[in-house]
Formats: structure tokens, sequence, C-alpha cells
């Protein structure tokens, strides 16, 4: 009786999770098959399937239109997400092991202000950022995304590297310093090898949102020239007409391609992390 | 050896990228905003000071305000729910012993990595159209035709779907917790002859309230600063029923250029959000529950 019950229940689940991964993902999988639709079929169908697959709507957006396609668009956003990321990831590491590993006049005050910064929502100092930013000729650069990152303004990060290295033992670092290592070294020789599946998890979510990012880019970047793909998109989906809507959906398709590949390919270093962290307890 | 603490300064050095871009692009800015919500200030000239002019004015003569308060609110409570509630439902179906776990965990946290995204408003918006293919689905089984995005009634419902369909992230942290829940505070209530319902109530739920309270404030905090969805499919319309609060900054700010408007505006989101996560904090006092292991 109990065992007939829970089967049934069992199934009903799996029902419902297959059927709602299939809605969640449907959106997608339309977005991939109408790429290759023609116009027409894109919206008269509901099948995700082309009947006819046109590969014309790739190369036509990646070229574009007007004096800038889709390889610039892409190319711009590397351009401003990869330095992003590399600084973002160091200074995330120095801040952590900073208030990990030392202790200093202030310290408690002062990371308690890390976090609270953690809740202060980004809206109420958009404009005053905004002002300094185009008072310093920054206007129209990735400089608003890198510089913030090179002085560790993500909070988010910081903490997450402090609490990864209180996870690490402190008798690595007592080793180290036997052997006569400076804090530096200790940090670059010890601990950073442990840190990997961490680091990996700042660099894919700092990548994403950077990635992402739509309002800061609309407001400091006004250049077509520099636009990133956020921009690149919404630009062509305004001149569009009817007849380019799969080079659009193409373009789109493009777009969320590398935050997914990374998230894939990293994806065995977050369980790692997991696993990790598990294992201490 | 006597010192009862020994001070090592070199930390300083490692903090020193994050202090000083807390002092010049978090502490600085925050008291610049609040400086120029008093003044008028048009991007070229310099803050020229006001009183609470901008603030009077908000609150007395700009209807668009209210408008905005009015949608951004809505949104928040339709939103911010239904994307909790359904990441707890999802993590607890999960929870039993499911094959397949790990796809279906990586299918269901996938949006949260794309949501955010232009091209994801653009589908949406797609998807949503009055010819696209969500009413051709509902055509096939004999559904009208809904307008989605050009019905003030529904558009708002409409934004809110994007962000619940990004439940993965909450669900994930959902997870993570119940794995934490002791098998044997299960099996402890189901020999005291504790029905589904009851263990939900009565165990799962507040063992998982730390994390309730913990993701309906960072939603909350989003929530009531989300843009990309609301800017790129609707433009804030039809009549304004999309217009969110960061709408409203925006075309203030940077569209308009009224620099010391907008942060006013900027501030009383501020103060909205504080008022809101301090009462949820407050309220958690009654609802959730710390282990008695801490």
């Amino acid at each position: 009786m109990i065992k007939k019950s829970s089967l049934t229940s069992k199934l009903i689940s799996y029902f419902f999770l297959i059927v709602l991964a299939y809605v969640m993902i449907y959106p997608l999988l339309w977005m991939i098959g109408a790429s290759f639709k023609t116009n027409q079929e894109m919206f008269g169908t509901v099948g995700i399937l082309p009947k006819d697959p046109v590969f014309g709507a790739f190369s036509a957006g990646w070229h574009g239109t007007g004096q800038y396609g889709f390889s610039t668009f892409l190319t711009n956003t590397f351009l401003m997400v990869v330095p992003t990321v590399i600084f973002t990831a160091i200074s995330s590491v120095l801040v952590g092991y900073g208030f990990a590993r030392f202790d200093f006049p202030l310290k408690k005050p002062l990371f308690f202000i890390m976090l609270s910064t953690l809740m202060l929502p980004a809206t109420v100092i958009i404009i005053p950022r905004y002002i300094f930013f185009k008072r310093l000729g920054w206007l129209d650069t990735y400089l608003p995304f890198i510089v913030p990152a090179i002085l560790g303004s993500f909070p988010f990060f910081n903490f997450m590297m402090v609490q990864f290295f209180r996870g690490l033992p402190v008798e690595i670092d007592e080793s180290g310093k036997l052997d006569g290592c400076n804090s530096f070294t200790i940090l670059k020789d010890l601990l950073l090898p442990l840190c990997k599946s961490a680091i990996f998890s700042v660099i894919v979510f700092q990548f994403v949102w950077t990635w992402n990012d739509f309002l800061n880019v609309l407001i400091y970047i006004s250049s077509v020239a520099k636009y990133p793909v956020a921009l690149g998109l919404r630009m062509t989906m305004d001149i569009s007409t009817e007849f380019d809507w799969n080079q659009i959906m193409a373009m789109s398709l493009i777009s969320i391609t590398p935050p997914i590949i990374l998230f894939f390919a990293a994806q065995k270093y977050f369980v790692e992390g997991i696993a990790t962290t598990g294992m201490k307890n | 050896m006597l010192s009862r603490k020994r001070f090592n300064y070199t930390g300083y050095l490692y903090i020193l990228p994050w202090v000083l871009g807390f002092l010049l692009l978090q502490l600085v800015p925050l008291i610049n905003s609040f400086w120029y919500s008093f003044t008028q200030f048009q991007l070229l000239g310099s803050p020229k000071f006001l009183g609470l002019a901008n603030y009077k004015k908000i609150f007395t003569a700009d209807p668009t305000f209210y408008q905005s308060l009015k949608v951004t609110f809505y949104y928040v409570l339709i939103a911010v729910p239904l994307k909790i509630g359904f990441a707890l439902l999802i993590a607890i179906i999960l929870n039993q012993k499911i094959k397949g776990i790990n796809l279906f965990r990586t299918l269901y946290y996938i949006p949260s990595i794309l949501g955010g995204s232009v091209a994801i408003s653009v589908l949406w918006k797609y998807l949503f159209m009055n010819k696209g293919v969500i009413n051709n689905i509902l055509s096939t089984v004999g559904i009208g035709a809904i307008d989605w995005l050009g019905n003030p009634s529904i558009a708002l419902g409409t934004i809110s779907l994007v962000t619940v369909w990004q439940f993965g992230s909450s669900m994930l942290l959902f997870l993570a917790g119940l794995k934490q829940i002791p098998i044997s505070h299960y099996e402890a209530a189901r020999i005291d002859g504790a029905g589904t319902m009851r263990i939900f109530f009565q165990i799962t739920l507040p063992e998982l309230s730390p994390i309730v309270l913990f993701n309906l404030i960072m939603q909350m905090i989003n929530a009531f600063q989300d843009f990309t969805s609301a800017f790129v499919i609707t433009q804030g319309g039809p009549l304004k029923s999309t217009y969110l609060y960061g709408l409203m900054l925006y075309d203030q700010g940077f569209k308009f250029f009224k620099m010391g408007y907008a942060s006013a505006l900027s501030w009383i989101l501020f103060v909205i959000i504080l008022f809101f996560s301090s009462m949820t904090f407050r309220s958690s006092e009654s609802w959730v529950h710390y282990g008695d292991s801490l």
C-alpha cells in the first residue's frame, strides 16, 4: 500500500518535473529553431524545428546592415568583460585574504561596512558615479566597468573569498612562515592553488553579470563603434522590420552562447567547491 | 609576547583596493547623491541649492511618481513571492530521491544565467507579441489570442514572468538548505504519525526559514530596482502600466538629465527599500527558526 502510493507520487513528480523542464527550456529551444526559420514560418507555427532550415540569418546579422555588425559588438563585449572579470578575481582574492588572515585595528567595523554594502541599492549611487566618471573623462570607455573591478567594489565576491579563505586550515600559513615565506608568497604559492573552485565561481558569476549588464552600458557607452552585444541587440531590434526577425533571433542566440559555454565548462568546479566545503564540516 | 593581540598591519595592504573603492565609488557617491537631491542640477551646470523643492514636487506635483510607485509595488508583490514559492516547491520535489536530479537542476538553472540579458527580453517580446508563439499555442488548444503586451492590466504580469522564470538561483539555495535537515527529524515526525502537509509546515518550512528570509530580502532589493525587461519589452507601456521605478529614474536622470530630481527619486527608493527590508527582518523574529545548534 505504502509502496504503491509512493510509486504513483514519484511518477507524478517525474511527470511534473519533465513538463516543467520543457516549459523552462522551450523559449530557448524556440530561439534556436527560429534562427534557422524563414520569417513567415517563425510566427505561423509553434514547432521548434524549422521545416526548411535557412542559414542566411547568421551571416546577415554578423555583418550587420549599417557600419557595424555583430562581430564588432561581440569583440567589444569581450574587451569590456574580460578585464573586468580578471581584475575582480585578483581584487577579491587580495581583499578576501586580508580580511580572513590578518588582525588589524578596525578590522571588525570595516568588515561590517563591507557586509552592509552588499545591501546598498545600486540605483542610489548611479547618478553621482556617472557624474564622477564624466568629470574624469571616462564616458564612452570601458573604464567605468574595469576600475570598480580593480578597486574591489563588488562586495559579494570579496565576501565569498573571505568565507573561502576562512575554510582553509591556518596550519598551511604557519608552515609557510616556518619556511620563511612572506605573506604574499604564502598566498601565491600555498593558498592560491587551493582556491581554484572559489576563483572559478567568481569568474563565472562576474562574467555572466557583466556580460548581461544593460543599464550601465546604456548609460556609459554612447558610440555605436563601442557597443557591446546588449546595446547592439537592442539597436538592431529597434531598427528592424518584420523581415529580419530571424536575424535578431540568430544574434540573440550568439549573444547568450558565451555565458552558457562558460557555465557548463566551470560546472565541475562548482560541484567541487560544494563538495570540499561539505567535507570540512 | 606579552601583547594580548598582535596586530599585523600588512592586512591593510591587502584590503586597500576595497577601502579605496568603498570611499571613492560608494561612500562619496552616496553623500553626493544626498546633496544633489536638494539641488537643481542639469548635467552641464553646477548644482544649485533648492532646499526641499525636489521632494515637494515629487510628492505633490508628479503624477508619474505615484503611477510608477504603484506599478513597482505590484511588480514586487507579484514577482518576488511567486519566484520564491516556486523555487521552494521545486526544491522540495527535487529533494526526494529523484533520478537525474543533476540534469533537472541544470535545466532549471539555465534561465537564471541568461535572465537579465537583452537577448531574453527580445525573445520574450517575440514570444508574447500578438501573433507570437504563445498565442499560436493557445489557438491550437482553442483559446483566443491574449494581448500579453498591449493590455495594461496584463502587461506587468508578462514582465513578471521573466523574473519568475529565473527561479533557479533561489532553488539552488533551498536545495542546499534541504540537504542540511537531518533525516532523523523526519523519521521522528513520521513515527508520531504526521502527514506530508504537517511535516512540511512543522519541519521543512521552519528549518528553511533562514534561507527564505535571505531570498526574500535579496530578491526584494533587486525587484525594486529592476529595469532591463520592462525597458526592452514594453518601454514602460502601455499607458505606463509597466513603468517601473528604475525606468522613471533612468528617464529623469539620463533622458532629461535632471540629476538633482533623479537623485531625490533615488533616495526615496532607498528609503522604501530600507523600510521593507528592515520590516522583513523585524517580522522574521516571529517566523525564522534558527537551529538548536546555533
